[in-house]
């Protein structure tokens, strides 16, 4: 084929591409719309504090899906983090309960990004699956102080943590202003994350992600990369755990065990892996299920049921609910 | 008497010696775990729940069939291996090749149907099966009272999985094995079976899960959840053992029923904790386990 | 709206409070909340069983009080103090539910019992075992119906010391109930003229009890206690039986046993345990007949839990009815001036700290030549009286009560 073809085609299918990506963003910007106006009447409608459970769950799995999706790293031991930040969150207020809510979250949110240190420098050298099983190691030893500490109670948890006032003069105690704090929380993580996943940094990420030797080769510090991606992820998964202490007014040793850091995989794995609004969508889904099913004759049901949704997921589900509308809406609507 | 660390050195003999009973049962609890991820590459999260199936096997095989616990020994084994080999074929055989990931989060949601359902159907209080006869009272060792039956769980165990690692490292079988899982295509291209033998491969892996829940029946309480708590300390003893090797994990079994034993005369609240301790530990300094090799 | 609505209810509460004129039932119906691990470790303890004794309570009551119909809500709190906790504000933020009860596990009863008493609800506590319910973490919006840690190692290990056990080594499971039920036994043990010669925390929850049990078997005591529930307690009776614990001359004292437990386990495992219990199917022709028609329902006999989600579900009816509100204070003065009587308690009465003390039991479990049927598991050695049964008032450390 003569040269000037061979550019046009190459031409056109940059030209191509870049439409793919402005309609995508533009879709995702729609997306985010509908999704800010929809939250900001949700609490007229619905339960406020299932939705605030709902979003600091969806935080979780969105820092989650950071380390997985993007970072290629699969934690067993996120609960851990939850844990630390709804525990010194819950210790913080219960102690000095002058300070303001938002101080004690942010407290809560600096240990568990200490912590994601500690276990990324412990953990980062390792591959695949010895690396989440010293993740799970690490936070299985985590789980077994907090159990064993007084601050937090114990099998009983920290209870009575109160619910203070934002800024000094926002009384959280009201559902309403409660539910707005939260969502203003959860944005900002997402964006934290998207800022991120977007930056020059989220592109080194991936491309270590996809081929970690040439990346090596290519002269990038990958256990640096790796190991920020870890302490961004401990860091918002804590402010989620925070969070979640405050809406809950308590924090309990369920948020630290192992079947906690399955449940956020689920999250993830069902909404889509490595997608945007994918663990917002697994979150939604698991909490929905786990809080209704609960209540009334499935109640019996409820670990077989999840069982089932986790197998169908792997089995058919790969890319998640996400995913598998994406390729739904690409096939269709292009 | 001779006191050593404070403890008495019989009350100590008595105490390893119960540590190494465990060890046994964790050897031959791992060594299914760790032979389905050597050859197979599949982390199986189904692991406790299929030890739980051999349990509830030998239990109402006994209260609907008569059956007694000496064919127990070889029908829940069966039974469940059949169990997993269908499994394998129907389930895991469409994930192949897939990222390992998958594998575990599969065998994870069995794992919770398989519990849920048994929790629907028996309840969660654990049933009691009946000691056999044969094996009822112990010996009198001096330092301590040794149950016959916990004597006849080490030495079962450690025979099994020494039949095992030899059947895998010492056999014709086991070359194909071990080769077939390596280069299948190869295995393939020289008559040999593949699929088949991954089949049962997995199925036999279930079958040791399955033999350990029929040792456990008569000992433990036979509940739906019996599994899931031993789930991730025999999965630390695999990873600790280096996740490809067999001898590895039946030696670290030993030596984690050893410890936890140690454990729980001079720190007892710490004994179900004090395994994942060692497992970071050892990864510091081992990466890919005690007898593991780097991949 | 709900901000509204509340504050209205809140008024009308208050004016209730004040006036002396006849209150009413809020929403036109008594709405009753259950909440128990129905799938879990303490299914069994209350669990659907529970909710069939609360329903036969409301179906016995005649489904409605004064006129306004009895409406039930179920939920399974996993075991889970998030989940209870957040079920709970629910069914009060939602649907105005007046009264909670089942309630089995502490760290579950606990972190309600922060919510009803912020809503000033009313919760009635059957399952749970931790006597601080109604000692540090009392509150005037929580009953605690069947029995405590208190009452049952008071019991138990007081007659056990007194069958002549002087030296004691206590099992205990390394978590707040296991340490408060150490706690009590010690100081039973301690004022009774013994000893406790020797003690092990075990992980809860533990797989294997064997090396435990040796220890029990090494300190040369006179009784192994064992000082936790559930699970736990099985496998422990279980691996002392195997050891040839009590075989030895050593004896056995379970603290907190429920009938599932026993029949679960079998009477060659456990025959021969001493136990405290707050009531019995067996003891009487009036228990007989509701364990009967609770059987028919359930295809199991009832333990001391489910019996007390009956009892405390018509006690708190019954005071709806008298002073026809469900305003919580109202109905709770009510209860605690009516004394109970029924197939659950005799000389029962609710103190102001939110104990109700009645009689225990001070049971042994049969011989299997001793049991005519499945059922047939406990022989009733002697009453406990009330008044001795729980902790007094005058050691109380309950903000309610001045001392």
């Amino acid at each position: 084929m003569s040269e000037a073809i061979k550019t046009q085609v190459q031409q056109q299918r940059v030209r191509v591409e870049r439409e793919r990506r402005i309609a995508a963003s533009r879709r995702n910007k729609i997306f985010f719309a509908v999704f800010i106006a929809i939250a900001l009447v949700a609490p007229f409608g619905i339960y406020p504090v299932f939705l605030m459970k709902l979003l600091c769950f969806a935080l979780f799995a969105c820092a989650f899906n950071l380390l997985l999706g993007y970072a290629g790293l699969l934690s067993f031991g996120h609960a851990a983090f939850l844990a630390t930040g709804g525990y010194i969150t819950g210790f913080v207020l219960t102690e000095y309960s002058g300070l303001g809510t938002e101080l004690g979250i942010l407290a809560g949110t600096a240990a568990s990004a200490a912590l994601g240190l500690g276990f990324g420098l412990l953990a980062i050298r390792r591959q695949g699956i010895y690396f989440a099983m010293i993740t799970l190691a690490l936070a299985q030893l985590v789980f077994f102080m907090f159990m064993q500490s007084s601050f937090t109670g114990g099998e009983n948890g920290l209870q009575g943590v109160p619910r203070g006032y934002l800024f000094g003069f926002i009384d959280l105690k009201d559902n309403l202003n409660m539910y707005y704090f939260v969502l203003a929380v959860f944005l900002i993580g997402f964006l934290i994350i998207q800022r991120t996943i977007h930056s020059p940094y989220g592109q080194v990420l991936k491309a270590i992600r996809e081929n970690e030797q040439r990346a090596i080769s290519l002269g990038y510090n990958v256990d640096a990369h790796k190991l920020l991606a870890f302490v961004l992820s401990a860091a918002l998964t804590g402010l989620a755990g925070a969070t979640k202490t405050v809406v809950f007014q308590l924090a309990s040793l369920t948020d630290a065990h192992w079947h906690m850091s399955g449940e956020v995989i689920l999250m993830t794995l069902l909404g889509g892996v490595g997608t945007v609004l994918g663990p917002f969508v697994g979150a939604s889904i698991v909490v929905t299920l786990q809080t209704y099913l609960s209540s009334g004759p499935m109640g019996e049901w409820v670990h077989v049921i999840l069982g089932v949704i986790f197998v169908l997921c792997v089995l058919m589900f790969r890319a998640g609910i996400v995913g598998w509308f994406s390729k739904l809406i690409q096939k269709n609507f292009k | 008497m001779t006191i050593l660390f404070g403890v008495p050195l019989s009350v100590l003999l008595g105490q390893l010696l119960l540590g190494l009973i465990n060890g046994a049962f964790y050897a031959l609890l791992s060594l299914g775990l760790a032979i389905i991820f050597g050859l197979l590459r599949i982390i199986n999260f189904a692991h406790g729940a299929l030890y739980m199936l051999g349990a509830f096997v030998t239990l109402l095989s006994l209260q609907y069939l008569g059956v007694n616990y000496w064919f127990a020994l070889f029908l829940a084994p069966l039974t469940v291996g059949l169990v997993g080999m269908a499994i394998e074929k129907y389930l895991l055989r469409r994930i192949t090749g897939e990222d390992h990931l998958y594998g575990l989060l599969l065998t994870f949601g069995l794992a919770l149907i398989i519990e849920g359902l048994f929790v629907k159907v028996f309840g969660v209080s654990g049933s009691s099966y009946p000691m056999p006869d044969a094996l009822k009272g112990g010996f009198n060792l001096g330092f301590m009272f040794l149950p016959k039956y916990r004597a006849w769980v080490i030495v079962s165990a450690l025979i099994v999985c020494f039949v095992t690692w030899y059947m895998i490292e010492r056999t014709r079988l086991g070359s194909y094995l071990r080769a077939g899982t390596e280069n299948p295509k190869l295995m393939q291209a020289f008559g040999i079976n593949v699929p088949l033998l991954v089949t049962l491969t997995y199925g036999y892996g279930a079958a040791l899960a399955a033999f350990a829940g029929v040792l456990a029946a008569p000992i433990y309480p036979v509940s739906p959840g019996m599994g899931a708590n031993l789930l991730i300390v025999v999965f630390a003893v695999v990873v600790i053992g280096g996740m490809g090797s067999i001898m590895g994990a039946i030696v670290t079994g030993l030596l984690m029923g050893l410890i936890e034993g140690l454990t729980k005369v001079f720190y007892p609240e710490a004994a179900n904790t004090v395994i994942f301790l060692v497992m970071v530990l050892v990864l510091l300094v081992r990466p890919a386990g005690l007898f593991g090799k780097e991949t | 709206m709900k901000g509204l609505r509340k504050a209205i209810s809140l008024i009308v509460a208050a004016g209730l409070l004040s006036s002396t004129a006849q209150a009413a039932i809020s929403d036109d119906e008594i709405r009753i909340g259950y909440l128990a691990d129905m799938s879990g470790t303490y299914r069994d303890l209350s669990g659907p069983g529970g909710l069939e004794a609360l329903k036969m309570a409301v179906e016995d009551f005649g489904g409605q009080v004064n006129g306004k119909k009895i409406v039930i809500f179920n939920a399974d709190d996993l075991n889970k103090p998030d989940v209870g906790a957040n079920t709970v504000r629910q069914w009060i933020d939602e649907k105005n539910v007046d009264v909670i009860t089942g309630l089995v596990a502490t760290s579950v009863v606990m972190a309600v019992n922060k919510i009803v008493e912020q809503e000033n609800k009313l919760a009635l506590i059957s399952g749970s075992a931790s006597s601080s319910l109604t000692n540090e973490h009392c509150s005037p919006n929580h009953m605690h119906w069947v029995y405590d840690t208190y009452a049952l190692s008071n019991g138990t290990a007081r007659a056990v010391l007194e069958e002549g056990g002087k030296d004691w080594f206590i099992l205990a499971a390394d978590y707040a109930f296991g340490h408060s039920l150490e706690a009590d036994i010690t100081k039973v043990v301690e004022t009774g003229g013994g000893k406790v010669v020797g003690k092990v925390r075990h992980p809860f929850p533990s797989n294997d009890f064997s090396s435990y049990i040796l220890q029990a078997q090494g300190s040369g005591a006179e009784v192994v206690a064992l000082a936790n529930a559930g699970a736990d307690m099985v496998n422990a009776l279980q691996t002392a039986s195997q050891f040839g614990l009590t075989q030895s001359g050593q004896k056995l004292a379970g603290m907190v046993v429920f009938l599932n437990d026993v029949h679960s386990m079998g009477l060659d495992v456990t025959q021969g345990l001493m136990l405290t219990t707050g009531w019995y199917w067996d003891m009487n022709d009036e228990t007989r007949e509701w364990a009967n028609r609770y059987h028919k329902r359930v295809g199991r006999m009832p333990s001391m839990t489910h019996a007390g989600v009956y009892s405390s579900t018509i006690h708190y009816l019954n005071a709806v009815k008298e002073t026809d509100s469900d305003d919580s204070q109202v109905v709770r003065a009510k209860m605690i001036e009516t004394p109970i009587n029924d197939m659950f308690a005799k000389n029962g009465k609710l103190r102001e700290d939110g104990r109700m003390v009645h009689d225990m039991y001070l049971a042994q479990v049969k011989t299997p030549a001793e049991s005519k049927s499945e059922w047939d598991l406990y022989k009733i050695l002697r009453t406990i009286p009330a008044d001795q049964a729980y902790r007094p008032l005058a050691e109380s450390q309950c903000k309610l009560i001045k001392n």
